[in-house]
């Protein structure tokens, strides 16, 4: 390390590290009820983190949830933009990742078809 | 790549270590590979959280939950409902004292909540073996500030500017001493690192060395840029293994990246470090003896003038802070003088770190604004004190600081005010005592402490301290005599005033402190015999009334076999075979016990 500059861009690179530490404004929330798991929920977690992965979004935070209550449409996803309403995705399969994540997390545009609900808050 | 949804930060402070974190550490690796979790759940060692009291600690990221007492056998409900479900294990997380509501967030515990956290800011929330961690959070870019943006004096009249004032003790203010250190010619300097942290009861130098390491090596390496020293050497003593081991790695990832070394940052300023061990005594806490025995001479201290500025390790110009000291500077550079010199009162600047121990239901360390009250930072802070007892004292300095009664607990906590009333700001050791704690007997306790560690080179140290501590004994036995109290006072205030050392010069306080303060205690073991804390075994006596119904409990408790009577009957007894431990009186049903 020879410069200021070079010291800046090595904390750029390394906070990506440390960033699931910080507050992160975009969220994607898994069902994880008993109901969600029996339903395919570990597989579609396992879809987000890779493709999380592999587009590098470290500003995405992954959380799970409990069951609440529409077990018949699990595995059902939340997706939190800020400023946006809360949207819940039901029946997801983790073929659908790449197009809730491209489209809605990284576009801002709702998946339409896989829609289930709305949260305004 | 790999995404790590979730962090787990394990305290691996020597706290938390040693109720087990690593084997929760461990435990935990394994279930996350069984699970199939390793993959997405990040597991991170890091430094003291202060909160040791509850230890071993974890907090679980993204949510920040705070789970308190971890054991092994919890790990499994951590890795199956927290990290596979995303359900919080209510059990485990920390509870207020009163409302006994669970709090998931550490943010919103009293106890971090009331802290004002800025030395600790990273400790327990980084990595302390990972020098990307602390690059992260900005960590090495006041040293660059410094190195390219400014020149030594600027670097020196911003430090001056802040106020800072030394944190090992005296309290001498940081800028004037770098000045000094800088004015004197010459071409080799030293800056020197006393972390020969030695108080009983005291921690903070050690958790912050183990909690963020880098912090002080770069507050090291601005201070030599402003003296013009090339050298620098951390005296940590031997006692705390994981610190120099920590410190190890920190400067070798440093030197790696080239943050210490020659020509950093391309400025032309070179700066390395050593770290010598110390071999654990007391004494060379003093910078003259520190020094000495960086030398590789016997520790002892030597007389001032010439100060270390003028002539220090061997013989040449240098600069001695303490840990604490060099963790504040790098916050100085970046964030101003101005900033810094808003937290506190007018002549106390900054923030201190305490460890609290003692009779207090929070042992750990915090951080408050200098000026805050002692009674914020026992009560609100540390939670009070424990079992229903009411508070005595609170020895604050260490062995050359001074107990301060309730009356003073509304006192502001400065350097100044603290030296008012006879204690001092020393290193920041809080010892909280309780009604049970006897005055003599715990000035009986420091005394002998400072006693046993003087280096014997000085007479008033060396003959002075052994003389109270004898007379301070005999009190404590039954065996004072009047006039024991006015010859303690001559005897302090001799020593007081010719000892060679800092050590030897304030060695007589706690004893002093308590006479100001709690002369009663010391005149009813005199003239009445009697311990009114009822602590002093040579002055208690156990006995049994009349209110005894001959249950006989008192006799299956006694472990020295003590206590006859029989069936039914008064039970009585035997002093000579009584050793005083209070078993009998806590076991009695009828309260039939008595202590006198």
């Amino acid at each position: 390390m020879k410069t200021i500059e070079d010291l800046k861009r090595l904390r750029e690179q390394v906070q990506t590290q440390t960033r699931v530490r910080q507050e992160s404004s975009k969220q994607i929330i898994v069902g994880m009820g008993t109901c969600g798991i029996a339903a395919g929920a570990r597989e579609v977690m396992s879809a987000i983190l890779d493709e999380i992965a592999k587009r590098r979004l470290e500003d995405v935070m992954v959380r799970q949830i409990g069951c609440i209550g529409v077990c018949e449409k699990e595995v059902l996803i939340d997706v939190v933009l800020p400023g946006q309403p809360r949207i819940t995705y039901g029946r997801v399969t983790a073929t659908d990742i790449p197009k809730i994540i491209v489209e809605h997390v990284i576009q801002g545009h709702i998946v339409k078809e896989l829609v289930v609900g709305k949260i305004t808050e | 790549m790999e995404h790590y949804r979730s962090h787990v930060l394990i305290c691996a402070g020597t706290g938390c270590i040693s109720s087990g974190s690593k084997k929760v550490e461990a435990a935990l690796r394994e279930q996350l590979t069984q699970k199939g979790l390793d993959k997405e759940v990040k597991i991170v060692e890091t430094g003291c959280h202060g909160f040791c009291e509850m230890g071993p600690l974890v907090i679980v990221y993204p949510e920040g939950v705070f789970y308190i007492h971890v054991q092994e056998t919890d790990v499994a409900d951590i890795v199956e409902e927290h990290l596979y479900k995303g359900r919080i294990v209510e059990r485990l997380l920390y509870k207020e004292i009163g409302s006994h509501e669970g709090i998931p967030n550490y943010k919103d515990i009293d106890f971090y909540k009331k802290q004002m956290r800025i030395i600790l800011a990273n400790c327990g929330h980084i990595d302390p073996e990972e020098i990307n961690d602390y690059i992260a959070i900005g960590g090495y870019e006041a040293l660059g500030t410094a190195l390219t943006t400014m020149n030594p004096d600027e670097v020196i009249d911003e430090v001056k500017k802040s106020g800072l004032r030394g944190r090992g003790g005296g309290g001498f203010p940081s800028g004037l001493k770098w000045g000094f250190a800088r004015k004197t010619p010459g071409e080799k300097k030293y800056v020197i690192c006393n972390a020969d942290e030695g108080d009983p009861g005291a921690f903070m130098d050690r958790s912050l060395l183990e909690g963020d390491p880098h912090r002080v090596l770069e507050g090291m390496a601005i201070c030599g840029y402003a003296i013009g020293a090339d050298e620098g050497y951390l005296y940590v003593r031997a006692e705390y293994p994981l610190a120099i081991k920590r410190l190890r790695i920190a400067i070798k990832q440093a030197e790696e990246l080239g943050l210490i070394g020659d020509n950093i940052f391309g400025s032309g300023f070179n700066f390395h470090l050593k770290i010598k061990e110390g071999a654990g005594a007391f004494v060379c806490g003093e910078e003259t003896a520190l020094m000495a025995s960086i030398e590789g001479q016997r520790g002892v201290p030597r007389s001032r003038p010439p100060f270390p500025a003028v002539s220090g390790l061997w013989g040449k110009p240098t600069n001695i802070n303490n840990v604490e000291t060099f963790a504040n500077v790098p916050q100085i550079i970046t964030k101003g003088a101005d900033w810094y010199a808003s937290i506190g009162t007018e002549h106390s600047k900054g923030t201190k770190v305490f460890a609290l121990t003692g009779r207090i239901n929070h042992t750990g360390l915090a951080e408050v604004p200098m000026g805050i009250t002692m009674r914020q930072i026992i009560y609100d802070i540390g939670g009070g004190i424990p079992a229903g007892k009411k508070f005595k004292a609170v020895q604050i300095g260490g062995p050359s600081g001074g107990c301060l009664p309730e009356e003073l607990l509304d006192m502001s906590v400065d350097y100044d005010s603290l030296i008012k009333v006879g204690a001092m700001m020393g290193s920041g050791g809080l010892v909280v005592m309780d009604e049970t704690t006897c005055m003599v007997d715990i000035s009986k306790f420091f005394l002998s402490f400072t006693q046993a560690e003087s280096c014997g080179k000085c007479t008033p140290c060396r003959e002075g301290t052994k003389r109270m501590l004898e007379i301070l004994t005999r009190i404590t036995e039954g065996q004072g005599k009047e006039g024991d109290i006015e010859l303690l006072e001559v005897l302090a205030k001799n020593i007081k005033t010719t000892a060679l050392c800092g050590l030897g010069q304030t060695a007589p306080n706690p004893v002093l402190s308590t006479l100001r303060y709690f002369r009663h205690e010391y005149e009813a073991h005199i003239k009445e015999k009697c311990c009114p804390a009822g602590a002093c075994t040579g002055l208690t006596q156990y006995n049994i009334s009349e209110v005894c119904k001959g249950c006989g409990l008192c006799t299956k408790e006694c472990p020295v076999v003590a206590i006859s009577g029989e069936k039914k009957g008064l039970h009585i007894i035997d002093q000579e075979k009584c050793i005083k431990c209070g078993a009998c009186m806590a076991k009695c049903p009828f309260k039939a016990i008595t202590k006198g």
